[in-house]
Parts: structure tokens; sequence; C-alpha cells
């Protein structure tokens, strides 16, 4: 089934076995159904059937709505539609330059082009107003191809009359509308159609006969994308990429041929090639994506390979390093384990197609793509199908490996210290509790859709719905950042309530693995109880919703001396803390501003 | 001689058939030269899109407006498959 979904596409067998594969997708549990309109400009059933595939392999079982034919404007600004019935929790706005209303004529001015810019950009603002307005939710835009054929050759590209030249003003407009607007984000068809070929995007058949905007083979790759988005905005994005190293990150085999003997640097095009595959893992560190090594091989011999004159990565790099001889899939959960984060988060790239047979057999959790043994083609594999697609570089993404290099040298001081505690204390802790804050609201989502293990009910928020919650004076909310003598974690704990009668019930409670066993729940819990206190309240309620992967939090409103109440939620446990007399504070070790 | 062609013939059909079984997914689905879109149930015009591309894929041909607007029934387009294609019919 997964091979239908790895790069390349099998578009063929997308397109002739999609009712076959939606039935077998369909048929798994644990699908989060999500409200998805599609107002296109264009036909848009074939993109609707494909988004469905792609989201149901993401997880998401998506219910549609989809606007009639080059109805989206109308859709969006009268609310008679049925848009509204529909209660969306995405919006995808499936435009191309076919929607474009009018292009510039060959005798007007450059007032009246700009003019014309400023119509087409103002038509689309009003759409995402409106949207934010009365739905709040996020949009998806395309952005628009270059044409399809150019009246003026190359002049096109930059006479002020160009077709190319407009569509290049206009998309960048788009970007930085994309910039400001926390609720939009960009579908870059401009890139796929480009990726894909615009001759064959193109197609004028399908246009002329059904009124399809592109080829419809790319449609899968556009269905893709559009799913790697919304993983993105429900956190579902990878956040590990587990690497082989022989014939993997460089050429040979270090064991057999020496430091001198694997292919790396500019000597051959093999070694070239290997060069650029280790800058493009390099940069996806850079951006946020942790690394890890998984490789049969001797630990000494695996590390050597890092000590190579043109080495692009080194053992910094990476955020575990896993050198023996037990079986890959194992080593893997291992991986997942020691950087706290969940198996399914995890990328495996390995050449060796039993090694990556054995992984997706026994561990079929782990995303293992068809990584072939060619490896010219080993970035492609990787990027074009959306595994590590992000939404916003937030400081905490390229600061993220810092983290974790700041972990392990705090585990080397832990063995200095005769107690746990003095341990904790001497780590330095300042922890900033507060309520939800406009700067913040970004990072808190993010992190909120993303937490898998340390996260009491596992409920997902959209930018918009945490604004509203924020904002809300019947809720209370607190975001946690932590600091010690090591560094800055960023902000890693989330909690929300909402107050009911005389009790404050907690919809979330969060926090990031990476501060485990620090004592910031319980400095999060003691500022919680502080502001119900201060609003009068008498008790606080708990919830622990169970999934699959926050079974570490099973017992915690246990430990922290709440008592179970006989009355629980349909799957799950509920809990009740008095606070009306004295309340205990848990948190020792923290030093809690402001 | 004419044996031979009727099994080109046959093997052209069941290539239809089997795409069109896929697409629809359906395995009950028999074609015969006779058969039109509106004797199949799941063929409706979003199917229909569908169908054309992967037969287009599965004979490595690719149609024009001309050719498929006229088609009236299977036959006629295994006809067309035959002239498209080369695959002597």
């Amino acid at each position: 089934m997964t091979n239908y979904f790895t790069y390349p596409l099998d578009t063929t067998g997308l397109l002739r076995k999609k009712r076959a594969i939606r039935r077998d997708l369909s048929n798994r549990k644990n699908l989060d159904v999500k409200r998805v309109a599609i107002l296109g400009g264009s036909t848009t059933a074939e993109i609707k059937d494909m988004l469905e595939l792609f989201l149901l392999h993401a997880d998401i079982r998506p219910v549609f709505y989809e606007s009639e034919y080059n109805r989206y404007f109308e859709d969006v600004m009268f609310p008679e539609s049925g848009l509204k019935d529909f209660r969306p929790e995405i919006i995808y706005i499936h435009t191309t330059s076919l929607n474009i209303r009018r292009f510039p004529a060959l005798n007007e001015s450059s007032e009246v082009i700009d003019g014309l810019l400023a119509g087409e950009m103002n038509r689309f603002a009003d759409l995402w107003e409106r949207i934010e307005q009365d739905y709040g939710c996020p949009v998806i835009q395309n952005n628009f191809e270059l044409p399809h054929y150019r009246i003026l050759g190359n002049l096109d590209a930059y006479d002020i009359h160009g077709r190319a030249r407009f569509i290049g003003l206009l998309n960048l407009r788009f970007s930085e509308e994309a910039r400001k607007r926390k609720n939009l984000y960009l579908n870059d068809i401009n890139y796929l159609a480009a990726w894909f070929g615009l001759e064959r995007w193109h197609d004028r058949l399908f246009w002329y006969s059904y009124k399809y905007a592109m080829n419809f083979e790319a449609i899968p790759l556009l269905a893709d994308s559009i799913a790697s988005i919304i993983r993105a905005i429900y956190g579902k994005a990878k956040k590990c990429l587990v690497l082989d190293l022989d014939n993997t990150l460089w050429g040979g085999v270090i064991g057999d041929d020496g430091l001198k003997g694997i292919r790396i640097g500019k000597e051959t095009p093999e070694a070239e090639a290997y060069t650029e595959f280790q800058r493009y893992v390099k940069e996806l560190k850079e951006r946020g994506v942790l690394l890890a090594v998984c490789s049969k091989n001797d630990e000494t011999n695996a590390r050597e390979g890092f000590t190579h004159p043109d080495t692009i990565l080194s053992l910094d790099d990476f955020a575990a390093f896993t050198a023996n001889w037990n079986p890959k899939h194992e080593n893997i959960r291992g991986i997942a384990g020691s950087l706290n984060i969940g198996i399914d988060s995890l990328v495996f790239a390995d050449d060796n197609p039993v090694e990556r047979e054995i992984v997706r057999t026994q561990a079929s959790e782990i995303t293992v793509p068809e990584l072939g043994s060619d490896v010219a083609k080993f970035i492609d594999i990787l990027d074009k199908t959306g595994l590590f697609e992000t939404v916003s570089l937030s400081a905490d993404d390229l600061q993220r490996n810092l983290f974790y290099a700041g972990n392990a040298e705090r585990e080397k001081q832990k063995e200095q210290y005769a107690s746990y505690d003095e341990f904790l204390r001497s780590l330095e802790m300042v922890a900033e509790i507060a309520p939800f804050s406009p700067i913040y609201l970004d990072r808190i989502t993010q992190l909120t859709n993303k937490t898998n293990q340390f996260n009491l009910t596992t409920r997902r928020y959209t930018l918009a719905e945490m604004q509203a919650i924020a904002a809300d004076l019947s809720h209370i909310t607190l975001y946690g950042r932590l600091r010690d003598r090591f560094g800055d974690n960023g902000i890693v704990s989330v909690m929300a309530g909402v107050i009911r009668g005389a009790e404050l019930h907690i919809d979330l409670w969060l926090m990031s693995c990476r501060v485990l066993k620090r004592g910031m729940e319980s400095a999060m819990l003691d500022s919680l109880v502080e502001r119900a206190k201060m609003r009068g309240l008498s008790g606080i309620v708990g919830y622990y919703l169970p999934t699959e992967k926050n079974g570490m939090v099973k017992e915690l409103f246990s430990e922290m001396g709440f008592s179970r109440l006989p009355e629980t939620p349909d799957i799950g446990t509920a809990w009740h803390l008095d606070i009306s007399e004295s309340y205990n504070l848990k948190n020792a070790c923290i030093t809690v501003t402001p | 001689m004419h044996h031979g062609n009727t099994m080109k013939k046959d093997t052209i059909l069941e290539r239809m058939s089997e795409v069109i079984r896929d697409v629809l997914d359906n395995d009950a689905i028999t074609l015969t030269r006779q058969t039109t879109a509106d004797d199949i149930e799941e063929w409706d015009s979003l199917a229909h899109i569908t169908i054309i591309v992967a037969i287009e894929k599965e004979f490595n041909v690719k149609f024009n407006l001309s050719d498929i607007k006229p088609l009236r029934n299977i036959g006629e387009f295994e006809d067309l498959i035959v002239l498209k294609t080369g695959i002597k019919g």
C-alpha cells in the first residue's frame, strides 16, 4: 500500500486503483475526521478524490465540501452558500493562472497595469479577509503557474505587458500576504508545475474537454502537496531522519575500504553526489529536523567516517548515534526512545533494500522511502513528498539541535551529583509561566499539535482556536518557557482550562519530552492553581484521555494529588483536586517568573 | 490466420476489461464489444475521464478530442486502440 505514496509517485496506479486504495485506507482505525472545503476555479472532482487518498494515508479522514464549478469567490462572499452550514476546518482555494481575470493589454500604460495587479490581488485579499471573519480557519491557497504560451517570447518575462512577468509579480504579492496573514498557507503550484514540466502540465485537451486546469497525471502531485501542508498544520510532519552510513552517507564500506577508501568529496562524480547528499541532510538539520545514525558497523569504524577531510556532516550533527550489529528496527525503536519522540515521526533512509523491508515490516509506523541505490536520486526521494513539510520556521526549529546537544551535556552532569534534586537545583532553572500571549501563539499551537507523549488529552487546535481561547475570559491559559544554565529550552509546556461553575476543567495539558523529569509539570500546576484561586474557584478537574502514545502520563493526576472521580468520560479517566483549602506547592527546583 | 487475429482482439478487450474493473473497483464487470457506459452502473462522467486516462496509460497512447467523442460502445473503443497502437486487429 505505501508504495503508491513514496517518490516517485505511482500516478498510474493511484488513478487506476483509486477506489480500492480508498477502501483499504478507510478501513483503518484512529483516523481524525476533518471538514475540508475545496473551492475551485476549475474542475476539482479528481483533486478531491486524490486529496482524500493522501489524507487517509496521513491518518486523516476528510469530509469534503466542493464548490460548484468556478464558484470559489461566490461561495465565500455570499452567506447563502452551503459553506456556512458545512463549518469548514480547512479551506483549500484551487485557483490557477486560468482564473486571472485579465492580463495587461499591449497598449496599456504602466499605471493601468499596476492597477490590474492591485485589482487581482485585492480580489483574493477580500476572500481571505472574509474567510478570516466568518470561519477563522486555515486557508490553503494556490499561487499561479507560468502561462501556457508567451506572446512576447522571452520579452514576456520583463516587458511590463508580459504575462510571465505579471504572474511573477502576483506570486510575490501572494508571498508577502502569506507572511502577514497567520491563517494563509500557500500551495506553490508555480514550483509544482515547473517540476512536473510546464509542457505536460498545460494539457489543453483536459481543459477544453473537462475544464481541468492541469494534466490529470499532475493531480496526485498536487494532492500530495496540499496534504503535506495539512499534515504540517496538524503537527503530523516527520521530526527525525535516521540514516544508514555505508553507501548512504558515503560511497563504499568503511569497515572494508577504510577511511581513505570511502567516496566523499570532489574527486569523482560519485564522491560529489555523496557530498551533495550530506549537504542536503545538513540543511535539514539546520532547519530543525533531528538526525540519527543507524548503521551495521563497529562503532569505532562508523565514527571514523566523520573524520574524513571532505565530510560535510560531523558527529555533533547527530542527536543519536547507533552503530552495532543488532537488527535495525530494534535500534530505531531505541533511537525514538532516547530522543523521546514518537516512532511514527521517524523516517529511515537506507540504500539496502533488505534493511528497508525489514524495518517496514517489523516497525510499520516508521516511514521508509524507496531510497534505491542511486545516490544521485536520494535528495529527490526525500525532498519531493513533503515528509518534513513545515508551515513556519519558529526560532525553536532553528535551535532544536542545540537543545539536544544541551541535553547530552546535562546527562553528563547528572552523574556528578549526590541526589537528583541536587542535580536539578544545580541546573539553575528559571521558568516563565504566563497566560498565552500573541507573540508566542504560533509556537504554542505548534507544540500543542505535535506533542503526543506528555499530553493528557491530545486535543489539537488551529491557530485561530488558540487565539479565541486566549481572548476568552472563561478560559485560563498558560505557557511555560524554561531556561537553565546550559541554555534556553524555549516554550516547552502548555495548559488551558475552561471555567464551569466553581471549577476549572483542564482541556489541555502537555509538555515537550525534552524537559521530562525536570519538575516543570509541578511548576505549571502550581501556577494554574494560583490563578484558579485568584478567580475564586474551589476545584480543578483533570482528564486523561488515553492514546497509543500517552501512557507515560496515565497516573500523572494521581501523582499530583488529584483523586479519581467515579463518573468518567467515555474513554479515559477524570480527576479532581480540591483547592478551597490549602494547596502544597509542588515545585522546589525551578524559579518561576514573572 | 483468422484465429490469430481473434486472439489479439480478445487480448485488447481483456486488458480493457481489467483496466475498467480496477477503475470502477468491481471484479464482476465483463465487457463485450456491445457494452456501453450506460450498461455499467458505476460508469459515470467522472469515472469516464479516469477510464480514458487509465486506458491511455495501459496502451501507451494519447487520444485527441476527435478520437473520443464519437465512440458509441466498447467495440468502437477497441477499434480506436487498434488504430492508434498499431496492434493488428
